[in-house]
């Protein structure tokens, strides 16, 4: 169900950083077309 | 037991913070100037929901940010407090000042030599307020100021009328702009206003400095050396420093961190007897929020630039210093979570000091003003923080899990000051730490500061730096020798 599915990840300076969020969702099998970890402050 | 159960401490003299108030500038604050591209009616907007000198002077964080007000009363002061001014409040602070916006382009046109800042000869002459220094200005008519404008001069504004202009350093070089040339310059004129100012509080002369350490987030440099730096120096100049040498340390929002550490290190070498730390107002991150603002019907909140200036030198016996081999970085094979962050920055300093997460007394993180990010959805950083130290407390044993309230209240604080990057991080709580540690209302502080490195596109690493301050037992005699 989830392979193939494109993702964007947008992680968080004190949250999951995108890199991290990315190797999750691709080891559920997602294509992560996009990761970055953003700093809001 | 380790060597590092013998403290090596470095003293921390004195500190002082100044925020200078530049309405008028937070167009070239960096979101705004992309908004205002696509949308100028914003700025009508914009300029109905600025603040007054008078209004900056009374809010609530600013007066704990320069020492008025502790981060305890800060706490029990009514909230939103935008619209709950401190009555009788006071532009000179125990260890800070606000600064005016005409005093700032006057600080601007002094820390000039390049003949970059017009200022205004009739606005100049109608200033209520500190004109008579004898230095160098470059003063023009009316006339003058609105012809340099109309060829690509930035306006400096003062209410209605121009109080001046900023021209451009170079006709080709994208990195000597008249917009980047204003950010640098400002980090100068700030962090040279903190340092004259601390020395003139410590009763210092400046000549007696050995060493600047510029920990500002500017890019100082030309075409072939962008960023090239060293603004110390230009700093330590401005300040009357000439026996000084100096250099810049950066690394993001953990820049001041490691300056400390820099700085201490070299004192504790025997290399310098003493070294200011330095940091200018970040011009880019004015009105970063403004949008979300505008959105809640608020004043902008982001119109002050922020500085400090911080001396260093020998320990002396009851007196605040900086624990030097209490230091500890964040290393490049580091986890980057945020328990990852709070284990290598908080738990790992302290475990090699014998000491748990609930031996220290307060914690100063990131202490972002929550009034300027919650709007913007950026939530409360200070207490995010505080929670995770909590989290971890709570994993090793050292605490319950329904302690981490307490923990958060009783060992952090709330968050006052703006969101100019290198300034929240930790480092504007040293004012109070200094004081507390003084009065004995606390035995010790742990200091953490984080850096985005992945904001530049080199790593997708973070960056992070941390040190314990306590009274020294001893003074430097039996440091260096016992």
């Amino acid at each position: 169900m989830l392979k193939g599915k494109k993702v964007i990840a947008i992680g968080e300076r004190d949250g999951v950083p995108g890199p991290v969020i990315a190797e999750c969702l691709e080891g559920g099998g997602f294509e992560v077309v996009f990761q970055v970890t953003e700093c809001f402050v | 037991m380790s060597n590092f159960a013998r403290p090596v401490h470095i003293g921390i003299d004195g500190v002082f913070y100044s925020l200078a108030h530049v309405p008028q500038l937070v167009r070239f604050g960096s979101k705004p100037a992309r908004e205002l591209v696509d949308r100028p009616s914003l700025q009508d907007e914009l300029n109905g929901s600025l603040r007054s000198f008078t209004d900056a002077v009374a809010y609530a964080a600013h007066q704990t940010f320069i020492g008025n007000l502790t981060p305890e009363a800060l706490r029990a002061c009514k909230a939103p407090w935008f619209e709950n001014s401190i009555e009788g409040a006071s532009e000179k602070g125990r260890f800070g000042d606000l600064v005016d916006q005409g005093s700032f382009y006057r600080l601007l046109a002094q820390a000039d030599q390049f003949n970059l800042v017009s200022l205004d000869q009739q606005w100049l002459a109608g200033l209520s307020r500190g004109v008579s220094d004898g230095q160098r200005l470059q003063l023009r008519t009316s006339d003058q100021i609105a012809a340099l404008i109309q060829k690509g001069a930035l306006p400096l504004g003062s209410g209605k009328r121009m109080a001046g202009c900023f021209e451009p350093g170079h006709a080709e070089d994208v990195n000597l702009t008249a917009d980047i040339l204003l950010e640098n310059l400002a980090a100068k004129a700030t962090a040279a206003h903190a340092l004259s100012s601390l020395m003139a509080s410590l009763q210092m002369a400046p000549m007696d400095v050995d060493y600047v350490i510029s920990c500002s987030e500017e890019a100082v440099g030309d075409r072939y050396n962008r960023g090239g730096g060293n603004l110390a120096k230009a700093i330590a100049e401005q300040a009357g420093c000439m026996n000084a040498a100096g250099t810049d340390v950066k690394s993001f929002c953990a820049g001041p961190m490691y300056a400390m550490v820099h700085g201490a290190s070299l004192i504790q070498s025997g290399l310098c007897r003493n070294v200011a730390v330095v940091a200018g107002g970040s011009l880019a991150k004015l009105g970063m929020k403004f949008q979300s603002h505008l959105e809640k019907r608020m004043p902008i909140l982001e119109d002050v630039l922020a500085s400090f200036a911080v001396l260093l030198g020998p320990p002396k016996k009851n007196q605040p210093c900086l624990r030097l081999n209490s230091a500890s970085f964040h290393r490049v094979g580091a986890a980057s979570s945020p328990q990852g962050m709070a284990e290598g920055l908080a738990e790992a300093p302290l475990k090699k000091l014998g000491m748990k997460l609930t031996d220290v007394d307060r914690y100063a993180v990131e202490l972002h003003n929550p009034e300027i990010t919650v709007p913007s959805g950026s939530g409360d950083v200070p207490r995010t923080n505080y929670r995770t130290l909590a989290a971890l407390a709570v994993m090793r044993g050292q605490l319950k899990k329904d302690q981490m309230e307490d923990f958060v209240r009783d060992r952090g604080m709330v968050g006052y000051a703006p969101t100019q990057g290198h300034i929240p991080s930790a480092v504007s709580y040293l004012g109070h730490a200094l004081d507390a540690l003084r009065a004995g209302r606390i035995k010790n502080s742990l200091f953490i500061s984080k850096g985005s490195l992945f904001l530049g596109k080199m790593t997708q690493l973070s960056d992070g730096c941390s040190f314990l301050i306590e009274n020294a037992e001893e003074s430097w005699r039996s440091n260096v020798e016992g």
